[in-house]
């Protein structure tokens, strides 16, 4: 296990700084300046030359690379080319509202997903089944902008519930934090309460036809404790599979929530990097997002291995 | 939306590819493909989405001698009136009929989501059937670029490659294509490793037929069926993300109306006039919701021991 670890840990690595040097290299190569950012449309070349030498954006990619290789490695993102602040600094504001973001709505995802998806296995095609099997599809195949509008139309601008966009810290209000949270977290939990949903309910119906749960039936156990004692435990197995899997897929899925709610995270702070090219803010976002999605998947997959003993890795 | 489709399309290619293989053991027998096809077509949850999305098809086709006004035509004295006998869906802040853009976008999006997702099948095809069935350099080669490809959120790839190349088309479709690409290359590895190795491709082999009559003639027929569900699958995310990126304002360039660009503007006047963000997001909910029925229905009626 020990040694699976650190050998996955290692491939990790390597492809994050694969991902990383390819990002790297490649968003330089696409057209835009980061110097008419600065100056505006209009600036004459000269003196978009003389910005660009002061950003060393004059040298050669490799030599740009390498730099920037070698600060990361001592744990310096460098500076914003626009704002001229350190990079660490504002990722360390902005990134735990992300993950704040992502929590909140995975722990309202669960809460609603795998209650809903037993109700449906125990109910398998009889009408609670099928009214929680047209929500969940509903569920999936509506698009995060979509569900995010419309709460937003609905209790956002028609009838004033909740504060439509924008952000309080929780040390200057703690319930003001929390409505500006629900509905960015409700808008990016619906996609994923479906998802659990389907998962929670075919797992639970598989294991609800193997032969111990039949035994336990046999036994003249109740219905209740045969599926709460019995059958939960394991169907719950790939169900954590797909929870981790999806708090990978949410950090995709925050791009378009923080944007509709203006969520000051991880994910406005890229889509303002990117129009504006600002490189080494983009570099260091990618490389970070890249990095917890590649920790997550391996988190994953040794959870998986933790609550099931029958599978091992070597 | 997109890491879980992969988890889930690898277990699919799975099963799916067990039953390629036991088709491939009564290849050549004409009754049973007549049953999958009777399966397929008296199968509601593929019947229902199938006919739905051939009328938007239909409507994306014919939209230039459907539109009830023109699309880009400006009335500013008329501009974000609510549905009337004028204007069925009533119009957008320029006054343009949305009723005209809602199908003219519907062009825009079938365009960009089914010739990314054609794109992606065969490039995806191409890495994964010569990974899995050539082995060594290639697989290498082929499943290490889908690995890396995936180790970045897929909205997050997309956004950064079209923000620096600029919207547009073109870009778009490579983008999406790109992406999925992964999906397929996946699949038809798998489906191909659990292929390759079974009699009739050995006897192919023995004939002295080449490699690449080999893929063709006894591979690629018996790897189809879990490439059919991706499709349908991908149809519907492809929509999804071009709609999410026309939103974001780095999709669809405007004037030209798609339906993500169409919420993306709505949504300013949300206030004074929401029917103009709801036509949009009922058309491309309806539509995303029939590619994912559809998958669905496909996968049971192409594999009748997935259904539970």
């Amino acid at each position: 296990m020990g040694a699976y670890i650190v050998r996955r840990l290692i491939q990790s690595a390597v492809l994050v700084f694969l991902v990383a040097s390819f990002m790297a290299i490649f968003i330089q190569l696409l057209p835009g300046d980061p110097a008419y950012t600065i100056l505006g449309d209009k600036a004459s070349p000269e003196r978009a030359a003389a910005v660009r030498k002061q950003l060393g954006l004059d040298r050669p990619i490799y030599v740009q690379y390498v730099d920037w290789i070698g600060s990361v490695a001592h744990g310096d993102f460098g500076d914003s080319l626009i704002s001229d602040r350190p990079i660490l600094n504002d990722l360390a504001r902005r990134l735990p509202r992300t993950i704040e973001l992502i929590i909140a709505s995975m722990i309202l995802a669960i809460l609603v997903g795998i209650p809903l998806g037993v109700i449906a296995a125990n109910y398998r095609n009889q009408m609670p089944d099928i009214l929680v099997s047209i929500i969940s599809l509903l569920g999936v195949s509506t698009p995060v902008f979509v569900s995010g509008t419309l709460l937003l139309l609905v209790f956002g601008v028609r009838w004033h519930i909740l504060p439509a966009t924008g952000y309080v810290s929780f040390t200057d209000s703690p319930w003001g934090h929390i409505e500006h949270l629900l509905m960015p977290a409700v808008t990016l939990a619906l996609l994923e309460a479906a998802v659990i949903l389907r998962m929670t309910r075919s797992s639970l119906l598989e294991v609800l036809s193997e032969d111990y749960v039949r035994t336990a039936r046999a036994k003249g156990l109740g219905q209740r404790i045969v599926l709460y004692h019995h059958a939960l435990r394991n169907a719950l197995i790939p169900v954590v599979t797909i929870i981790g899997i999806q708090a990978g897929t949410m950090l995709g899925g925050t791009v378009i929530v923080e944007y509709i709610f203006n969520w000051p995270g991880v994910s406005t702070y890229l889509l303002a990097a990117i129009n504006q090219r600002d490189y080494p803010v983009i570099q260091a976002i990618i490389l970070i997002i890249a990095t917890l999605f590649v920790l997550l998947n391996l988190v994953t997959d040794l959870v998986y291995a933790a609550i099931d003993p029958r599978i091992k890795y070597g | 939306m997109d890491k879980s489709a992969v988890r889930g399309t690898t277990h699919t290619a799975d099963s799916v590819s067990e039953l390629a293989g036991s088709m491939g053991q009564t290849q050549g027998a004409v009754r049973r493909s007549i049953s999958t096809w009777g399966r397929i077509r008296s199968n509601p949850r593929v019947v229902v989405p199938g006919i739905i999305l051939i009328l938007i098809v239909l409507m994306a086709i014919v939209a230039p001698w459907i539109l009830p006004h023109d699309p880009y035509d400006m009335n500013t004295r008329d501009r974000l009136a609510g549905p009337s006998t004028t204007y069925l869906l009533g119009t957008d802040e320029y006054g343009r009929d949305l009723l005209s853009r809602v199908i003219l976008g519907s062009r825009t999006s079938l365009v960009i989501s089914v010739s990314s997702v054609a794109l992606a099948t065969v490039f995806g095809l191409i890495l994964g059937v010569f990974g899995g069935y050539l082995g060594g350099v290639w697989e290498l080669i082929s499943m290490r670029l889908v690995d890396a490809l995936l180790t970045i959120p897929p909205i997050l790839l997309a956004i950064t490659v079209v923000a620096f190349l600029g919207p547009g088309i073109g870009n778009l479709i490579g983008v999406i294509a790109l992406l999925y690409m992964t999906i397929f290359a996946r699949i038809s590895y798998g489906a191909t490793l659990q292929v390759k190795n079974r009699e009739f491709v050995e006897a192919e082999r023995v004939l002295g037929a080449g490699t690449l009559r080999i893929l063709w003639r006894s591979i690629l027929p018996n790897i189809l069926a879990p490439i059919f569900v991706q499709m349908s699958l991908s149809l519907g995310f492809a929509i999804l993300l071009e709609s999410g990126l026309s939103f974001l304002g780095l999709g669809t360039p405007p004037p030209k109306p798609s339906w993500g660009n169409m919420i993306g503007a709505g949504r300013g006047y949300m206030d004074q006039d929401a029917w103009y963000v709801l036509w949009p997001a009922i058309v491309i909910s309806i539509t995303i919701l029939c590619c994912n029925v559809l998958g669905d229905g496909l996968r049971d009626s192409l594999d009748p021991r997935l259904k539970r």
